[in-house]
């Protein structure tokens, strides 16, 4: 069974950025996949290669074992992608931008599907509206239902949460979850790192346009993150204990690996003779693995 | 059951002028109805040309220039707007051939310029007395002149990054290539250096080729203007088809 995503050691240099650096990755077909970076590192560029909008300069993309330029044809039925911009096209209404989107990748009768995918994204009263008249959320609808018309066994969505509100949030996800369980292959960029978290199984992280880490979402949390008791006292620590933790907003934070040691920092506690007066167990996120991986040093691939 | 891309991408492209035909169709027909009424008003009585009267010899003209004009508007308005919207990305995405992109946006360029090179016909030519002496060349001129413009309105419309850029384009290539090529006269009755540049305008054997479809007559033999019209065409193309295959600032 071929992969999914394969790209191997893909570059691609815009003027004097070099947006993409040795690039590997490969996504096997029904994972949800994170792609996460700050702005400029390389997801959109990376993205738009795999979709063929931009040409690597070297390296190699295939999608679903389709060469992205050899075999591109093929390659983009495979292939669904939500860019990040808000586009549409002010001509048509709502179903005729999407038999239109179908009539491009060779599907002529496609109105079941159409209606479906309209029904599941809460569009199916604004199939007859111009595009015009939507408002920002309804015209991301479009824009997914769009990357959908042709049933692409991979589907690419960029940042597809982007000033979105709740309910759009919570209708597009349960859509793509079905989507994922159904068999489709999703690779998602967002900068919601709790999306990514709840999503995703596996993440790569971009930095500079480099994979600066590459692992499942648990063990990206195992390896980068760790519990915290976080707590707040009636007077000041003293110094020995003030040093195994960081102080924020008068609360205090002591990082821990096991929860045995917790009875340990917590006698240490008492017995320097100070009050507790709050106290709470900080769980790992990936928001803080986001904030060590992107500080440290690039490691060239991770993994 | 799968088809090509292309026959959606020719379909759009039709369906997008003909939504807002009232810019599209409508209003350039009205504005050669202002030129012949202007022009015929002027003229007529006092030129005659090639022994046909003023305002028949100008509505052939006006019509092919309205073909023209109108298939190069098409298909560079199409892309600029697509590009500056960014919408373009919907006919990137999907497995659609460079050359069928081509053959797609020309070809509604040269319906447009046909709907709206018939309009013009439509409105003038109970003006004056219109023969069709050898209708084949009216029609090769007009999808061989439409075509050509549609290229060039493709090379715009992917080359220019603004409206302005595709204005000036427009301003400083299109209208003086197309209103100097003997629409309003016969090259004949310029002096002979203007004679000699006409000779080296593409667009001269566009029209003069297209109104001989009518009268018969005309001031180059038929048969030099659908060299220099073919030629033309075969070239552009080959230019046009290559920067679509390089993905020229459409596939970065």
């Amino acid at each position: 069974m071929s992969a999914a995503i394969r790209i191997q050691q893909v570059s691609k240099r815009f003027g004097s950025t070099q947006a993409l650096d040795r690039v590997d990755l490969e996504v096997q077909q029904g994972e949800f996949f994170g792609l996460l970076g700050p702005n400029g590192a390389g997801k959109t560029t990376l993205i738009s290669a795999l979709a063929g909008l931009v040409r690597a300069d070297s390296g190699s993309l295939t999608v679903m074992g389709h060469d992205v330029q050899g075999d591109y044809r093929a390659a983009r039925r495979h292939l669904g992608v939500v860019p990040q911009e808000l586009v549409f096209d002010p001509f048509f209404t709502v179903r005729e931008s999407l038999k239109i989107q179908s009539g491009y990748f060779g599907i002529s009768d496609n109105d079941s599907w159409i209606d479906e995918i309209l029904e599941n994204l809460g569009l199916a009263s604004k199939a007859n509206a111009n595009m015009r008249m939507l408002s920002g959320g309804m015209k991301r609808r479009v824009l997914v239902a769009q990357a959908l018309v042709h049933r692409p066994p991979v589907i690419v969505l960029d940042e597809p949460t982007a000033g979105v509100d709740v309910e759009l949030r919570q209708t597009l996800w349960a859509f793509i979850r079905r989507l994922n369980e159904a068999g489709h292959t999703i690779v998602l960029t967002t900068h919601y790192l709790e999306e990514a978290e709840n999503l995703c199984t596996r993440i790569a992280m971009l930095k500079a346009g480099r994979v600066v880490a590459l692992d499942t979402t648990a063990n990206l949390l195992r390896r980068f993150s760790v519990h915290a008791l976080r707590l707040r006292t009636g007077g000041a620590l003293p110094a020995e204990l003030a040093r195994d933790g960081a102080e924020s907003g008068g609360w205090w934070s002591f990082p821990f690996d096991g929860f045995d040691q917790v009875e340990t920092l917590l006698a240490r506690i008492r017995a320097a003779g100070c009050r507790i007066d709050d106290l709470e167990i900080g769980k790992p996120d990936l928001e803080e693995v986001f904030v060590r991986v992107m500080q440290g040093p690039p490691q060239g691939q991770a993994n | 059951m799968r088809h090509s891309g292309f026959s959606t991408l020719l379909y759009k492209e039709v369906l997008r002028f003909w939504k807002v035909a009232s810019q599209t169709v409508a209003a350039p027909v009205l504005t050669a109805l202002l030129y012949l009424l202007i022009f015929s008003h002027v003229l007529e009585g006092h030129v005659k040309v090639h022994g046909v009267a003023y305002t028949a010899f100008l509505i052939p003209g006006l019509v092919m220039m309205s073909v023209l004009q109108n298939a190069f508007a098409n298909s560079s308005s199409s892309l600029i707007q697509s590009k500056v919207t960014g919408n373009i990305v919907f006919v990137l995405l999907p497995p659609i051939s460079y050359l069928e992109f081509f053959l797609a946006y020309v070809l509604a360029s040269v319906v447009r310029g046909v709907v709206v090179g018939t309009g013009v016909l439509l409105a003038t030519f109970w003006f004056a007395p219109l023969t069709f002496a050898e209708p084949w060349w009216i029609l090769v001129f007009a999808l061989m002149g439409g075509a050509i413009l549609g290229s060039l309105g493709v090379i715009a419309g992917i080359w220019a990054d603004k409206f302005d850029q595709l204005a000036a384009f427009q301003n400083f290539l299109i209208m003086p290539l197309t209103f100097l090529s003997g629409v309003f006269y016969s090259i004949n009755s310029l002096p002979p250096f203007w004679q000699q540049v006409s000779h080296w305008n593409p667009v001269f054997y566009m029209i003069d080729g297209f109104r001989h479809g009518f009268f018969g007559v005309s001031d180059a033999s038929p048969w030099l203007s659908l060299a220099v019209v073919g030629a033309c065409l075969a070239l552009l193309t080959v230019f046009t088809l290559n920067l679509l295959k390089r993905g020229y600032k459409l596939r970065a």
